[in-house]
């Protein structure tokens, strides 16, 4: 398997490219939704974030990747108390996964071959203190969506099933990817996702050549390529780590509260989250510039990635979301 | 550039094996739609020269057999862990069968794989008319054939071997001019096509197609040649139509993008690339592909053929015996009690094997009937006599039901008739931005060929049952039918044409509603509503909320 694109590598999308980022530095901002034609680099991004980011440190052996060994869950019998250094884990959450693959279940192989009563761990176990991908998220059944609403929300996955009774943290950053045209998103999962994209292919010749170039010599010519490309690699990571230590001095002045507030009044969003989510990524967006406090322009730079999908949906509005979110931006917080 | 011929299209066939046969990673794989015929064999015959192991899959294919994970059977039988290797783990040419079938599930999981690049993909799609392979797929091939029409003696014999071989070899020192990622790019935009992995598939085609030549270099042949070969078929603007009008019916028309990009190459030197992949268009590709582009939406959440005997959710059925896949769940209860009475039995024969044993065939698997989804089939009289009266209001109150429907997650579709025939305007969807775009755009005018309009429904709606789908017609006429089945202006036979398929309608058991939008009730169509044992509303002059509500509470 060859090495994912470079982040830094891709061209353009740079809302994209930001709210991942934001995430990667606050990841309790609730992930990230791409929704977009083919072929804009979509799943191509999401692969690249997983080289992008910064290592953790786990307990070895540890089915949920706890990060001290005393907090292993007991059904996993963990032995080792060594904690290494490893990748954070990006799951791929296949489309028309079954309910046991996402959740755990009994192993069955151990029950009717030894008679034991085990847990075998599913994705959202291993999606511990990662992130979990998946593509074409408008597609996903019904059911392990309300799966995925339960977990996303609670941080714990709790199995009661086949006389299992185990629970474990299933903290997650959510990245979905999806094409608009092959059907809808319910608005409950559409709420779970912190920030939202609209990604389209880049409408002039220049861009889209850069973009044919960079990926025909990462196909060609991998080793050089990637290469070229490390050194800018490692310098994100190394600013995306520095935001994460600014993140918990940075100032927050209360006109910025009132400023999020206002914004999503007008835009009448649903709930609060719309506001908690806004100021998070603002201030993800802060600390990554290296800016002292949280401004005006940080909100206008996250706002619609934030906001877009929260709006109570019209089915019959002709015009995007994408266009009300600015119109308010504008009138609400004048540069 | 029409001084040199564009290659000639029977060349096309044995020119994509080979292509793909030189570069079978870079190029994605080969789309291949035609029935199993002769031709078909010809070309598939022609895979042996892949340099890649080829297995074949089945769209009906379990993630166990494409990941691979425990072998239960195996692990019974041997009393330790058997694990199976998936068919994913090692390189490989993969050849999907029934291509068209395949759910939106293995097409996600077949492009990821496509995209880490360990293979090719060979699809061969057998769908008839707007029956395509998921476009999650078809956008990761990078070529594309149809054989249709196709004569026996028009496609190629399989590419030599040696000479794949040779190309193979030389491919990596095949130089490309610093101007071909742009003109293939331009070529691309200028043909609308919005992909990005198009003009990287065209690269990749034009560097085999040099190295398959016996040169070093690409020249501006052979990236006409791969413009044909991967651009034809993806293209949604014929370039010659962007001058006079906006493209025909856009399919889903992008705002600003197509008409912004599609002018500018026209004044390049890249005409040339345009002008060679215009040649390979089939003349009503266009139509086609938009009809099956519209189409593959219908496939909701679980893809075709999603049964209503599910094995995941809904209510509990017995159990009953099968083999755990990924797909479905063991019932350990029901296995263990089948494998009861036998333990005494099995023991004698297995004296030293410890626990419980076990048989493949006492496997049993949990099963769940769930309620399929609903597809509402609007088909709306857009006739002259219905336009005066109506049609506005019936569309208004169809737009109120959309946001119902769109909260029960119904899928809808919409036929329309008018004139002499009737048209599918929006197959079933749950796209409601799509759905009443359609509907804004519906003009209203000429006869009423009522029985049309209904021969269409049935249509959709059997294919929708062919899906899992539950349809049910809602039809808006004012029921003055007055062109008949064969489209002639003929109101007896338009009547006795539309009480033959009022008939129909009664035998297959699709719920129907009738809604009379004449001014005032028309005995005829109650009569017709009668043979349809379909549920009748005349409605009086009414607002859109008030037909809505009506609507509402018959179909509710």
């Amino acid at each position: 398997m060859k090495d994912p694109f470079p982040f830094s590598a891709i061209v353009g999308q740079e809302e994209m490219k930001q709210a991942m980022i934001l995430t990667a530095i606050d990841p309790g901002i609730g992930g990230v939704l791409v929704f977009g034609d083919r072929g804009t680099g979509k799943s191509t991004a999401v692969r690249a974030l997983a080289g992008l980011l910064p290592p953790i440190k786990a307990v070895e052996g540890c089915p949920v990747n706890s990060a001290t060994p005393g907090t292993s869950p007991d059904w996993a019998h963990v032995t080792s108390t060594r904690v290494i250094t490893r990748p954070t884990p990006v799951i791929d959450l296949p489309l028309g996964v079954t309910e046991d693959r996402v959740v755990g279940a009994l192993d069955i192989e151990r029950a009717l071959t030894r008679g034991e009563k085990a847990f075998e761990p599913g994705l959202l176990a291993r999606a511990n203190r990662g992130y979990l991908y998946i593509d074409e998220v408008n597609l996903l059944e019904d059911h392990i969506v309300d799966l995925l609403l339960d977990v996303a929300q609670s941080g714990e996955n709790v199995v009661e099933r086949e006389g299992l009774s185990i629970r474990h943290p299933a903290r997650f950053v959510l990245v979905g990817s999806g094409n608009p045209e092959e059907g809808e998103l319910r608005p409950q999962l559409l709420d779970r996702f912190g920030l939202s994209v609209d990604v389209a292919s880049p409408n002039d010749i220049a861009t889209r050549v850069e973009v044919i170039r960079r990926r025909d010599a990462y196909e060609n010519d991998t080793e050089v390529f990637l290469k070229k490309w490390r050194a800018k690699d490692t310098t994100l990571r190394k600013k995306i780590l520095a935001a994460r230590t600014a993140l918990p001095l940075l100032q927050t002045p209360d006109s910025v509260l009132e400023d999020c507030a206002a914004l999503c009044i007008a835009l009448g969003s649903d709930g609060l989250r719309g506001e908690l989510t806004l100021l998070r990524a603002a201030r993800a967006l802060a600390a990554f510039q290296g800016a002292p406090s949280v401004n005006r322009t940080h909100l206008r730079a996250v706002a619609p990635s934030a906001l877009r999908h929260r709006l109570r949906r019209d089915p019959l509005d002709e015009a995007g979301s994408t266009a009300r979110v600015a119109r308010q931006i504008n009138d609400i917080l004048p540069a | 550039m029409t001084d040199t011929p564009p290659a000639p299209p029977t060349d096309r066939t044995g020119l994509a094996v080979a292509l793909l046969a030189i570069d079978p990673i870079g190029l994605g794989g080969l789309w291949l739609r035609a029935r199993a015929c002769p031709q078909r064999d010809r070309v598939t015959a022609g895979f042996d020269v892949l340099p890649l192991p080829r297995i074949r899959l089945h769209p009906g294919i379990g993630d166990d057999a494409l990941y691979g994970g425990t072998d239960l059977a195996a692990t019974l039988a041997t009393g330790r862990r058997v694990v199976g290797a998936g068919l994913l783990a090692h390189p490989a040419a993969l050849v999907l069968t029934m291509a068209e079938r395949c759910p939106a599930g293995l097409a996600v999981r077949l492009g990821q794989w496509l995209d880490a690049g360990t293979g090719c993909l060979l699809a061969l799609d057998e769908g008839v008319e707007d029956e395509l392979p998921p476009a999650a797929l078809t956008d990761r091939l990078g070529l594309f054939l149809d054989l249709e029409g196709t004569g026996w003696q028009a496609v190629s014999a399989p590419p030599d071997p040696a000479r794949v071989a040779a190309a193979r070899e030389r491919l990596p020192y095949v130089d490309t001019p610093e101007d071909a990622a742009r003109m293939l790019t331009v070529t691309a935009a200028g043909l609308g096509i919005a992909s990005l992995r198009a003009p990287l598939f065209a690269l990749a085609a034009a560097r085999a197609h040099a190295a398959l030549r016996g040169d070093d270099c690409v020249t501006d042949d052979d990236l006409r040649v791969a413009a044909q070969m991967v651009f034809a078929h993806r293209a949604t603007t014929r370039p010659d139509d962007t001058q006079d009008s906006a493209p025909p019916p856009p399919p889903e028309p992008r705002e600003g993008e197509t008409s912004q990009t599609s002018p500018e190459p026209q004044s390049l030197p890249e005409d040339m690339l345009l002008e060679a992949a215009r040649a390979a268009l089939p003349a009503d590709l266009l139509a086609r592909l938009a009809a099956g582009r519209a189409a593959r939406m219908a496939s909701g959440s679980s893809g075709t053929g999603a049964a209503k005997k599910g094995n995941r959710r809904g209510r509990p059925m017995p159990p009953r015996e099968g083999r755990p896949d990924g797909q479905s769940r063991l019932d350990p209860v029901a296995t263990l009690r089948t494998a009861a009475p036998w333990q005494a039995m099995r023991r004698k024969l297995q004296p030293q094997a410890p626990g419980l044993l076990i048989r493949p065939s006492d496997f049993r698997l949990r099963r769940f009937q769930e309620t399929s989804d609903r597809v509402l089939i609007f088909t709306v009289d857009a006739s002259g006599s219905a336009a005066l009266a109506r049609l506005a209001e019936a569309k208004g109150a169809i737009e109120l039901l959309l946001a119902q429907a769109y909260a029960r997650r119904d899928h809808v579709a919409l036929v329309a008739f008018r004139g002499t025939n009737a048209e599918l305007l929006l197959p079933p969807t749950r796209s409601l931005v799509q759905t009443k775009r359609r509907l804004a755009s519906l003009p209203g005018g000429g006869g009423t060929p009522l029985a049309a309009g209904l021969r269409l429904a049935m249509e959709v709606a059997i294919q929708a049952r062919a899906r899992g789908m539950t349809p049910t017609l809602a039809l808006l006429t004012d029921g003055r039918a007055n062109i008949a089945l064969d489209g002639t202006a003929n109101r007896p036979q338009a009547m006795e044409d539309a009480a033959r398929m009022a008939r129909a309608y009664a035998t297959s058991g699709i719920p129907t509603l009738v809604l009379d939008t004449a001014t005032r009730p028309q005995p005829d169509l109650r009569a017709l509503a009668g043979q349809m044992r379909a549920t009748y509303l005349p409605l009086p002059r009414a607002d859109a909320h008030r037909m809505s509500a009506v609507l509402g509470a018959a179909l509710a």
